[in-house]
């Protein structure tokens, strides 16, 4: 009882607390909202790429083809070797005549073609189908099964999926750097905010002190204060997640640029996002005023 | 008893200013004691050691059996719930009421509602202000203010009332009014008073126990002393 009293009052303080200093209390905010923007659409842009990849990479394979005048034992040592790799997560083998009867049933011509070939006069290769557990290394792998004796070809989605995955995670890279300095800004604006809280009521805080009251008590309005410019600066962010993200999903149709970038669904997407960025901001504004506390507030 | 008991104590100040040497003193649980002596004697650093705002350089200081000398930042709020401060300067704030000031104390302890009200109201009868009790500050006379000020130390009935100067912005009259008014605590609730004051008539009229301090030194410690001109 006597904790949520306490509590209480340091709510109540630090409203007021934020509303007396309104002029700086509006520079934090404005800066916590600038930040939280910024992170809510890194959020959703990296959450998004993650996902796209994810789907991407469920169906990239390294399709290997094996030599024709390979025997069958060194078949199985390349099986083996393949198998013996770090980044290989499954394969799959389908031996020459596997793959034309598949052949054969997708289309009628290569029907007809290769009714006549028996198991010798097949031109085909015994193949394959690999799976790589980091999309990232995937042509390192790729190299390395083609280094293995008997390999004649390996093919994998080379190119434009490479590129892509690279060019979104560098723009990741550069977001995360403008966010970290935002947020270091935002700590700053705060702890000159709280600053001037903690000046401005100087005499209240030694009046405090004097009868007795509790460095939690004296402390605990300060960082609620915080919290709540924190707070305050994630309501145009969260707005910006729940109905923007929402407006741009239904505005493609839920696919960017073609069909292969699949944007995640809004729900329950939005409502754990925004409640990342309210954390976020929240977080933000108790660093910048427990530092704040720590350094002006002597007790 | 003795409430507070200072064994070998002195006090130097980081810029090299000794303000007490070697003090060694008791005070007995209940008495009430004029702290005396000119500027630069001592009398508000003892004071300051007595709340732990100072800490001695050398020396013990029991205060209700803790050794206050030795009390760590985060533990002084527990001494300062034990005791009751005034100063010359009143420090109440402007924008609470009669009231909300003395509340202030039980508030930022923690105190429920209806206990809050009740031991205001006791206090602010016992210095003879409820009637004024929605006035603020700057509505009062400086002897009201300081009446404001104690009702908000013994609020929370301490066994311990300190004073640096009570009486230090005050006309005799209105002095004297303050010092009937501690020792009215005194007398009905037992809590042990120390008042430090360069004011004559007050002692000479009172008749307390004196401690005489002067140079940081102490000169004497008498029941029902006087200030003598000599110091």
């Amino acid at each position: 009882m006597k904790l949520f009293r306490m509590l209480g009052r340091s709510v109540r303080d630090a409203f007021k607390s934020v509303f007396r200093n309104f002029s700086l209390s509006l520079a934090s905010i404005s800066c916590i909202t600038i930040t939280l923007i910024i992170v809510a659409i890194s959020i959703l842009a990296s959450f998004n790429v993650e996902n796209f990849t994810k789907e991407i990479e469920k169906d990239m394979t390294i399709v290997v083809f094996v030599d024709n005048k390979v025997e069958e034992d060194q078949v199985k040592t390349i099986e083996k070797k393949i198998k013996k790799m770090a980044n290989v997560e499954s394969y799959v083998f389908k031996g020459k005549e596997t793959v034309k009867e598949e052949m054969q049933k997708e289309s009628d011509i290569f029907n007809t073609i290769m009714q006549d070939w028996d198991s010798e006069s097949n031109p085909l290769k015994d193949t394959f189908q690999v799976k790589v557990k980091d999309i990232e290394k995937i042509s390192k792998t790729a190299n390395k099964i083609k280094k293995i004796e008997g390999v004649a070809v390996v093919r994998y989605g080379e190119g434009m999926v490479d590129q892509m995955v690279t060019a979104f995670k560098s723009i990741e890279k550069v977001a995360y750097g403008i966010v970290i300095a935002l947020v270091v800004v935002t700590v700053f604006l705060i702890i000159n905010t709280i600053k001037l809280t903690i000046f401005s009521r100087k005499r209240e805080i030694s009046i405090m002190r004097l009868v007795g009251a509790s460095n939690f008590t004296i402390k605990t309005p300060f960082i609620v204060e915080g919290m709540i410019l924190g707070l305050i600066g994630a309501i145009v962010p969260v707005c910006l997640v729940l109905f923007g993200y929402l407006a741009f999903y239904n505005h493609f149709d839920g696919y960017l640029f073609s069909e292969l970038i699949q944007l995640i669904k809004p729900e329950p997407f939005i409502y754990l996002v925004s409640l990342m960025v309210v954390g976020i901001g929240m977080l933000v504004g108790m660093i910048g005023s427990a530092s704040a506390v720590r350094k002006y507030l002597k007790v | 008893m003795d409430l507070i008991r200072l064994k070998n104590v002195s006090k130097r100040y980081k810029n090299g200013v000794t303000a007490i040497y070697d003090l060694n003193l008791s005070i007995k649980k209940g008495s009430f004691a004029f702290v005396i002596g000119g500027s630069g004697s001592g009398k508000s650093t003892f004071i300051k050691m007595l709340y732990r705002e100072e800490k001695p350089t050398t020396g013990s200081i029991i205060v209700g059996g803790v050794n206050v000398a030795k009390l760590r930042n985060k533990k002084v709020y527990k001494l300062r719930r034990k005791l009751g401060i005034v100063f010359q300067d009143y420090r109440l704030l402007p924008k609470l009421n009669v009231y909300e000031n003395v509340a202030f104390a039980m508030e930022v302890i923690g105190a429920k509602k209806d206990e809050t009200r009740r031991k205001v109201l006791k206090a602010l009868e016992l210095v003879g202000l409820k009637n004024k009790i929605h006035n603020y500050p700057d509505q009062l006379s400086g002897g009201e203010q300081q009446r404001v000020a104690i009702a908000r130390a013994i609020v929370n009935e301490p066994k311990l009332l300190l004073c640096d100067e009570p009486t230090g912005n005050l006309d005799p009259d209105r002095s004297i009014e303050i010092v009937k008014v501690l020792e009215e605590i005194n007398k009905t609730c037992g809590t042990t008073v120390i008042m430090a004051t360069h004011d004559k008539e007050i002692v000479n009229k009172m008749k307390k126990q004196v401690i005489v301090l002067k140079d940081g030194r102490l000169v004497k410690q008498q029941e029902r002393g006087t200030y003598d001109e000599a110091f």
